[in-house]
């Protein structure tokens, strides 16, 4: 019997490290395409080793005119303001639903709840929020649309709040005189610190990977973040060569080269790489979290 | 506030009144607390409801929205008689079947293989290198798959099909054919993983006495898996099931729109609902026709998880959204 475990988990270990290998492999490809220099992609395509290194795509993202220092700098200010905004306003609703007192919370929860199952859809979306709120062209259009609070989050929070804090704990607040927000900041809030960390996580993910928000209302390039960047780059590439005759050199060297679009993307996707290591134990927890009813 | 209560308590519990009657002064703060979320909720969800309407206008930016003539389900029938309307229903259902069918088979197995691996680092660091891809963003994942297909650098034109004896390049984002295998492919890269775990946590669960009386009585590792794991998971696994299927009129947008690089040349095999709405709002398509479409998704959409919910709530209460 022991030599058949072993065997399964020898196994298990062959599969999912050519698993976990396969995860890795394009980024590898895509970190070796913008170290390689932009002749020798002309020549042999990208590769999982450069087979002629240079930095100079690094160099150009660095120099000031490429407009990624901004659009990273945009793609900050997003996730964090994003994200804090919405961990409060998600607390700041789900906390109340949490409390028996509440009034009207079963109709409030069924409100919520129905914003789960029914969606106007995106058009009637894009009228609310350009012709009632112009947030068109506005750092708003980034943060606000769809993002600030969805029903789950809330049903998660709540969840955790009803069954994880003690009514006593708030009720011995209350004689000491304890208002309900002091309460929720003071108590409440250190006591949930997982469940926070857990939404503001994953609120923090859809902020930096957004470029929806960005391709429906923002044109203007100052306001650009880097996936909407990345994203209009990669257009701009695709309409040049679909709609100028073969040669045209000229509109295509004013875009970046080959391997300064994936330099771009690397310097994208590298804070969450980097990351990762230290919040993995939160995202896993996440998945589960949000898998199961909140 | 006062009025507010006098309208609210005969409504809510005349006999019992005063029992009943709502206590403004005290949880005021609370319904303070409550503004800017059911605000927003307001704006962003309950709005765009009723905006559902211009799909039955025919859209006229020189007249204005609310101006636009009313054209009845006009959009609708316009809609319906292209094969726009068959050919993005059928991506739409098919890509979902196939990604929920296999997409279960492999995060289960995937799963199982994780309960297999004894070492507690080996298996931390498996499951935090698989799940990640989920967390990439859409746009980095189409220049991923552009580095693999693009036409003069790609990696596969240059590098695999050379090896392959073949000197033809293949232009991946003009051939259609091509792309069902393709998208399913990213689609798994990026979710397989993320999936395992959830099924992972929950074969954690399964009490490990099962599986001591099973060795005791000579149960091989395989037949544990089949006669004791399986069944164990399989209200997970249905229930899972189901909630998908509740969902299969929506698409993962950002797969279908980013990953193709919105390839006009692919709309036969990789269009679906959620990008024909975008491509419409967007200008390339007709809005009136693409507001119709985003009605049609929503409708149907809210009718199937109605009915998913309903047979996940017949098999177990706990498990239902509501």
């Amino acid at each position: 019997m022991k030599k058949e475990d072993r065997g399964w988990a020898i196994a298990g270990h062959i599969s999912l490290i050519f698993y976990t290998v396969i995860c890795i492999i394009p980024f590898i490809l895509l970190i070796s395409a913008s170290l390689t220099d932009q002749n020798a992609i002309y020549a042999n395509g990208f590769s999982f080793w450069p087979s002629e290194f240079s930095t100079a795509a690094y160099e150009y993202i660095f120099s000031a005119d490429s407009g990624i220092i901004r659009a990273y700098g945009i793609s900050i200010l997003v996730t964090v303001v994003g994200t804090l905004s919405s961990v409060i306003i998600t607390a700041l609703l789900a906390y109340p639903l949490s409390r028996k007192e509440t009034p009207y919370r079963n109709l409030l929860m069924f409100l919520i709840l129905f914003t789960m199952l029914f969606h106007g859809g995106l058009v009637p979306s894009y009228l609310v929020y350009t012709q009632l709120l112009d947030v068109k062209d506005t750092i708003w259009a980034l943060i606000v649309p769809g993002f600030l609070m969805n029903g789950f989050s809330v049903l998660i929070m709540r969840t955790f709040f009803s069954t994880t804090i003690p009514p006593e704990l708030i009720e011995s607040a209350e004689m000491d005189g304890a208002g309900e927000f002091k309460i929720l900041g003071n108590i409440i809030a250190p006591l949930s610190a997982p469940v926070l960390a857990t939404i503001g996580l994953m609120n923090c993910i859809m902020y930096w990977n957004d470029w929806q928000n960005g391709k429906i209302y923002i044109s203007n390039p100052d306001l650009y973040s880097v996936q909407v960047l990345l994203n209009r780059i990669m257009e701009d590439i695709q309409f040049l060569k679909k709609n100028l005759p073969a040669g045209t050199d000229m509109a295509l060297a004013s875009l970046p080269s080959d391997n300064a679009r994936m330099a771009i993307a690397v310097i994208g996707v590298l804070p969450i790489l980097l990351a990762y290591p230290f919040f993995q134990k939160y995202f896993i927890k996440g998945i589960t979290i949000g898998a199961i009813k909140g | 506030m006062e009025q507010a209560v006098q309208a609210a308590t005969p409504v809510e519990q005349a006999p019992r009144k005063k029992k009943k009657k709502i206590n403004f002064k005290k949880t005021w703060p609370l319904l303070l607390m409550m503004v800017p979320g059911l605000l927003y909720l307001i704006i962003n969800n309950y709005l765009p409801m009723f905006g559902i309407f211009i799909a039955f206008k025919n859209i006229n930016f020189a007249k204005g929205i609310f101006n636009s003539d009313w054209v009845g389900f006009r959009n609708f029938e316009y809609l319906f008689t292209t094969a726009d309307a068959y050919i993005i229903t059928r991506n739409t259902i098919l890509y979902n079947l196939v990604f929920i069918v296999l997409g279960t088979i492999l995060a289960l197995a995937c799963a199982i293989l994780l309960n297999e691996i004894k070492n507690k680092f080996a298996m931390k660091f498996y499951q935090a290198v698989i799940a990640m891809p989920n967390l990439i963003s859409w746009v980095i994942i189409s220049y991923l798959v552009f580095a693999f297909l693009g036409a003069e650098t790609g990696y596969v034109n240059n590098t695999i099909l050379p090896a392959l004896g073949s000197d033809d390049w293949i232009m991946f984002y003009m051939e259609p054919k091509y792309w069902p295998y393709i998208l399913t492919t990213i689609n798994f890269w990026k979710s397989v993983g993320f999936s395992s775990i959830i099924y992972f946590a929950s074969l954690m669960g399964i009490d490990h006495s099962y599986y001591e009386a099973a060795r005791l009585d000579g149960a091989s590792r395989w037949k544990q898996i089949t006669r004791i794991t399986i069944p164990i998971m399989t209200p997970v696994i249905v229930m899972l099931f189901i909630m998908n299927l509740g969902r299969i009129f929506y698409s993962d947008f950002g797969l279908f729109y980013q990953a193709t690089n919105n390839s006009g040349a692919l709309f036969s095999t990789t269009a679906t609902i959620d990008t024909y709405v975008f491509n419409g709002l967007l200008g390339v398509g007709d809005i009136g026709m693409s507001t119709a479409a985003g009605l049609y998704q929503s409708v149907v959409g809210f009718i199937l998880i109605i009915v998913a919910n309903y047979i996940t709530r017949l098999m177990s209460r706990e498990n239902a959204i509501f």
